[in-house]
C-alpha cells in the first residue's frame, strides 16, 4: 500500500493539527493548569501556613499536583477523536500507529506539560521552596511530565471506549505514576540539603525513554482493542 | 513443534484436564500447608533476636513471594491471549487476578501485624511496602478493568495489555531490599547459594511456599472452569453439563 506522505509529514500533520485544535478551545489548556494552581494553593490553608514546614513539604505537593493535573487533562486526549470518528481513520490510515499517538502524546504535553513547568517555580515561591531546589524542581519536572503524559495515554485509551472511564482511569494510572513521584520527590530533597540529585535524574531520564520507545505500542495497541 | 499443545485451547477439553487436575492439587495443597504450618507454628526453634512473633514468616513470605508469581502467571496467560489469540489464556488471566489480589492482601496485611511488634508500626513508607502496596493496586487495576468492559473479549484484552505494563513492577518489589536501604529484612531464601537462615526454619517456610503455590493453582482452576462455563454458556456441550446436573 502506498503511504502518501512520509513519517515526519505524518507525525508534523497531526502534531500542528491538534495544537490548532487545543489553542481554539483555551480553555481546555488553562483548566488544568487552574486546577494544579488551586491543589497548591489548598495545601497551606489545610496544613498550616509556616514557612518551614512548607518548604519542607513543597516538592511533595508540587508534584502530587501535577500528576493530578496531568490524569486531569489526559481524560480528554483521545475523547473528542473517538466520538468524531477521526481516532477509527487513523487507526485505518496506512501510518504507523505508534507515530500518530506520539505525535498525539507530544501535542498533549506541550499544552499541558509546558506550562505547568513554567508555573512551577512561581508556586515553589508561595510555597517557600528552598533555593537551591529550583533547578531540581525544573529538570525533575521536564524530565518526568512527558512520562506522565506517556504512561497516562496507556490509561486513556484503555478506557476511552468506556462511558464512565474517570474512576478507573485514576485506579489504572496512579500506581504507575509513583515509580516518577518518588525519584522526582527525592530529588529535589537531595537537591534541597545540598547533596547531589543527579542519580535520580539519570533514573527519571531512563524512565522518560523507556517510555518514550515502548508506551506508543502500548497506546497503540490499547486503542484497536477500545475501538473495536 | 507445539501440535501437540493445540488441543487443549479446547474449551471442552481444557475444563475436563483441569476437572482432573483439580484434586491433585486440592490435596496437595492441603497437605503442604497443614505440613509446613503446625511445622512452623509448632515445632521450628525461636529465634534468637525476634522470639515467638518471627512465626508470622511461615504466612508471610510464602503470600508476599507468590502475589509476585501470580502476576508473573497472569501477565504470562495475558501475553499469550493477546500474542496468538487464546482465550483459554484470556480467561486464565482474569481467573488468577482476584485471587493475586487477596493474596497481595495477606501479604501486606501479615506484614503489618509482623512489623507492629519489630519496627513498632504497623507501616513504614518503604521501597518493599511501598511496591507491594503498588501491587494490590495493579491487581485492582486489573479486575476493575476487566469488570467494566461488557464484551468479555476486548475485557480480556484491555485487562491484558494493562497486566503487561503493570510487570515492570516485579523486579522493583523483588529488589528493592537491595537497591535501597530498607527497614525490611533482606530476603533469607537463597537459590544458588547457602541460604541465611537455619535449615529448621528453612524447610517449613518452603513447604509452604510450595503449599500456597498450589493453594494458587487450585483456586485458579475453580475460577478458571466457571470462567470457561461462564463464557461458553451456548455451547451443546455446556448444555449437557447443566442438563446431567439436572437430572442428578
Amino acid at each position: 500500500m502506498k503511504r502518501g506522505i512520509s513519517f515526519t509529514q505524518a507525525f508534523f500533520t497531526l502534531l500542528q493539527r491538534d495544537l490548532k485544535i487545543a489553542i481554539r478551545h483555551r480553555g481546555d489548556i488553562f483548566n488544568p493548569l487552574l486546577f494544579f494552581i488551586m491543589v497548591v494553593t489548598l495545601f497551606p490553608l489545610g496544613i498550616g501556613p509556616e514557612p518551614q514546614m512548607l518548604a519542607r513539604v513543597a516538592p511533595g505537593i508540587i508534584w502530587v499536583a501535577a500528576l493530578l493535573a496531568s490524569m486531569l487533562s489526559l481524560e480528554r486526549l483521545f475523547k473528542a477523536d473517538f466520538s468524531d470518528g477521526s481516532l477509527e481513520q487513523m487507526l485505518l490510515s496506512p501510518q504507523p500507529l505508534a507515530i500518530l499517538v506520539l505525535a498525539k502524546v507530544l501535542a498533549h504535553w506541550i499544552l499541558t506539560g509546558v506550562p505547568l513547568i513554567i508555573i512551577a517555580p512561581l508556586l515553589a515561591v508561595l510555597l517557600n521552596l528552598d533555593g537551591n531546589s529550583y533547578g531540581a524542581l525544573i529538570s525533575t519536572l521536564a524530565l518526568g511530565t512527558p512520562v506522565l503524559s506517556l504512561l497516562g495515554a496507556i490509561g486513556v485509551a484503555l478506557t476511552v471506549g468506556l462511558r464512565k472511564g474517570g474512576v478507573l482511569l485514576s485506579l489504572l494510572i496512579l500506581p504507575l505514576y509513583i515509580p516518577v513521584l518518588i525519584f522526582a520527590t527525592s530529588a529535589i530533597d537531595a537537591a534541597g540539603m545540598n547533596l547531589p540529585y543527579d542519580g535520580q535524574l539519570a533514573i527519571i531520564g531512563a524512565m522518560l525513554v523507556g517510555s518514550l520507545t515502548l508506551a506508543p505500542f502500548a497506546i497503540g495497541a490499547s486503542l484497536r482493542v477500545s475501538t473495536n | 513443534m507445539w501440535k501437540w499443545l493445540h488441543p487443549y485451547a479446547d474449551p471442552e477439553r481444557a475444563y475436563k484436564l483441569s476437572g482432573t487436575l483439580f484434586p491433585w492439587f486440592a490435596t496437595l495443597a492441603g497437605l503442604l500447608i497443614a505440613v509446613g504450618t503446625i511445622w512452623g507454628l509448632a515445632f521450628a526453634p525461636t529465634d534468637y533476636q525476634q522470639g515467638d512473633s518471627y512465626r508470622i514468616i511461615f504466612i508471610h513470605v510464602p503470600a508476599a513471594s507468590m502475589s509476585m508469581a501470580a502476576y508473573m502467571g497472569m501477565a504470562t496467560a495475558a501475553f499469550i491471549g493477546l500474542v496468538w489469540q487464546i482465550k483459554l489464556a484470556d480467561w486464565a488471566a482474569a481467573s488468577i487476578a482476584p485471587i493475586g489480589a487477596v493474596i497481595t492482601f495477606i501479604a501486606l496485611f501479615t506484614g503489618a501485624a509482623w512489623g507492629k511488634p519489630m519496627w513498632g508500626a504497623w507501616w513504614v513508607w518503604d521501597a518493599r511496602l511501598t511496591s507491594e502496596l503498588v501491587l494490590l493496586f495493579l491487581y485492582l487495576g486489573v479486575i476493575s478493568l476487566y469488570a467494566s468492559f461488557e464484551d468479555k473479549v476486548l475485557a480480556a484484552r484491555a485487562a491484558g495489555i494493562l497486566a503487561i505494563v503493570g510487570v515492570i513492577n516485579i523486579p522493583i518489589i523483588k529488589y528493592s531490599v537491595e537497591w535501597w536501604s530498607s527497614l525490611h529484612q533482606p530476603s533469607t531464601i537463597r537459590i544458588t547459594e547457602k541460604s541465611t537462615m537455619s535449615t529448621e526454619m528453612l524447610y517449613p517456610l518452603l513447604i509452604n511456599i510450595a503449599g500456597f503455590g498450589l493453594m494458587i493453582g487450585a483456586i485458579t482452576i475453580i475460577r478458571f472452569r466457571a470462567e470457561i462455563l461462564a463464557r461458553n454458556g451456548m455451547r451443546p456441550w455446556v448444555r449437557e453439563l447443566a442438563k446431567a446436573e439436572e437430572v442428578k
